[in-house]
């Protein structure tokens, strides 16, 4: 059953050192928040998964939180490189930084494979392309028709970390909009912590929305804003403006610095 | 009669609206973000309002009335006719074999089509990490038809790719901002189109390769006054100040 304890204690007790960790949202409901709180705890060799590692995942690869990365594309949105990610790959800067990279329709099924709990998931692609041998996939026959397919293993994480709209008192939580991987990623995971805008007395069933029960849900925090500059859909806009200007802020390693400084190590987590 | 003043506009406009041009009223695109979205946004404004728009983020028939900065953005959702999840638009509506017209961009082509979207230089000691594959490979591989853009320049155009991240068998057709590119018989891309004013000798040294043309290579009609009209009205979602 789901916890409603604060952030910090949420990470505290359900993050360690080495594990797996995966933060979701697709452009909509990204936990910022829950990855400032990683980095102020300093967590370390952290495997980071996720399809498009942006601002967030930038921000904890170049806090030196991460010792490898899984993903299917990494860049900021509409606005060019993520000079974080970029820094530790072409230079090794704070740390050297292990990729696993793949396609987004691979990643969408090693997820989709991790919350049914098979040990991989199968795309009709990989064929063709040098992906193929820099990542782990492998070739499969079909058994029924011979067919010649990928298997992609499936994503468990160790923690799955998603953002959602509501949350009852009982831990269950609704999100809607955008969905991405939301439900596969905390189904896929051993332990999850889901921060929401807000907690309501009695969540109203809405068409299309994603429910994740109490009983799935490992923690739930209380963060409004939890997902800016990305958004949550009903409750605000997507921080374009914000996006545009992170390509300033993290060009230069030291204005990175100054600006993780400022405004999440200084910061207290949003508590209630 | 007086004659028409030619209408002023920038290499990128051509190529948005020489994108554009190839979409019809009801073609099932999957869009990729800038300038893919611009023509695809742009069709859908001008002579092809039925054209479905579907976002790698879930997002079936979006009608936004800004560019989205992100191939998420809220506006998507409010305006799309269903909403679904990250798996599901790959494997049910993309592999499905539900979509008309793949558009993606790159930053390498080769003669045969061939993207790159993942490293420039070696991969383990890259010159310049990309963003990587995305949607690409099955975009490319699952839509009947994939149209490719981006400005034609020697090192966009290479004879070798430091990468093969999307496979060129899909790809049906290059945009730049010279021209239009086609496979021929044997997958090797071939200069049909030239965009007005622009000559082959414009084309040839833009590209990386020996460039082959079409015995006669067409030439587009530069953009209508409703075409510019459309292009410059779409404009970009708050924040966004980069095309």
């Amino acid at each position: 059953m789901a916890k409603t304890v604060s952030l910090a204690e949420a990470v505290e007790d359900l993050v360690h050192d080495g594990d797996v960790v995966a933060l979701e949202g697709f452009t909509h409901l990204i936990p910022h928040a829950a990855g400032h709180e990683l980095i102020r705890q300093q967590r370390r060799d952290l495997t980071l998964v996720r399809m498009t590692p942006d601002v967030v995942y930038d921000q904890l690869i170049g806090m030196g939180c991460a010792r490898k990365l899984v993903f299917s594309w990494g860049g900021n949105p509409g606005v060019g490189s993520l000079h974080r990610l970029r820094d530790a790959v072409e230079h090794g800067w704070p740390e050297r930084l292990e990729l696993e990279e793949h396609s987004h329709a691979g990643m969408a099924a090693a997820y989709a494979a991790g919350a049914a709990k098979l040990p991989f998931g199968i795309v009709r692609g990989y064929e063709g392309t040098d992906l193929a041998e820099r990542t782990r996939v492998a070739w499969i026959t079909c058994p029924f028709t011979g067919e010649r397919l990928a298997a992609v293993p499936s994503i468990r994480p160790d923690v799955g970390i998603v953002h959602a709209q509501q949350a009852d008192e009982e831990g269950n939580v609704l999100l809607w909009g955008i969905s991405g991987v939301q439900k596969e990623v905390v189904l896929a995971s051993s332990r999850s912590i889901v921060t929401v805008e807000e907690v309501v007395s009695r969540l109203e069933p809405r068409p299309n929305a994603v429910f994740l029960p109490a009983w799935v849900v490992t923690a739930v925090s209380v963060v409004p804003g939890g997902a800016h500059p990305s958004y949550a859909h009903g409750y605000y806009n997507r921080d374009n403006a914000f996006y545009v200007r992170w390509d300033e802020i993290s060009r230069d390693r030291d204005t990175f610095r100054e600006w993780m400084q400022r405004q999440v190590l200084q910061q207290e987590a949003t508590v209630a | 009669m007086t004659q028409v003043e030619a209408l002023a506009y920038t290499a990128d406009e051509m190529m948005a609206v020489a994108a554009a041009r190839r979409l019809r009223d009801g073609t099932v695109c999957f869009v990729g973000i800038g300038l893919p979205s611009r023509a695809a946004n742009l069709a859908r404004s001008t002579h092809a309002r039925g054209c479905v728009l579907i976002y790698e983020s879930g997002t079936i028939g979006a009608k936004p009335e800004h560019l989205p900065l992100s191939i998420g953005d809220g506006e998507l959702a409010e305006t799309a006719d269903a909403v679904v999840s990250v798996p599901e638009i790959f494997a049910y509506w993309l592999q499905g074999g539900w979509i008309d017209v793949g558009f993606l961009g790159a930053a390498q082509i080769d003669r045969c089509g061939n993207l790159n979207s993942t490293v420039i230089g070696d991969y383990e000691r890259p010159q310049v990490r990309l963003p990587g594959a995305g949607g690409a490979p099955e975009i490319a591989a699952m839509c009947r038809e994939t149209i490719v853009m981006l400005r034609q320049e020697p090192r966009a155009f290479v004879e070798q790719l430091d990468f093969l991240t999307t496979s060129g068998a899909g790809v049906t057709c290059v945009v730049t901002d010279l021209g239009v590119l086609e496979p021929g018989h044997d997958g090797e891309l071939t200069l049909t189109e030239l965009h007005p004013g622009v000559t082959t000798d414009d084309a040839l040294e833009a590209t990386g390769w020996d460039l082959r043309f079409a015995p006669k290579p067409r030439e587009g009609d530069p953009p209508n006054a409703d075409e510019l009209e459309a292009l410059r009205t779409l404009k970009p979602a708050n924040g966004n100040t980069v095309s």
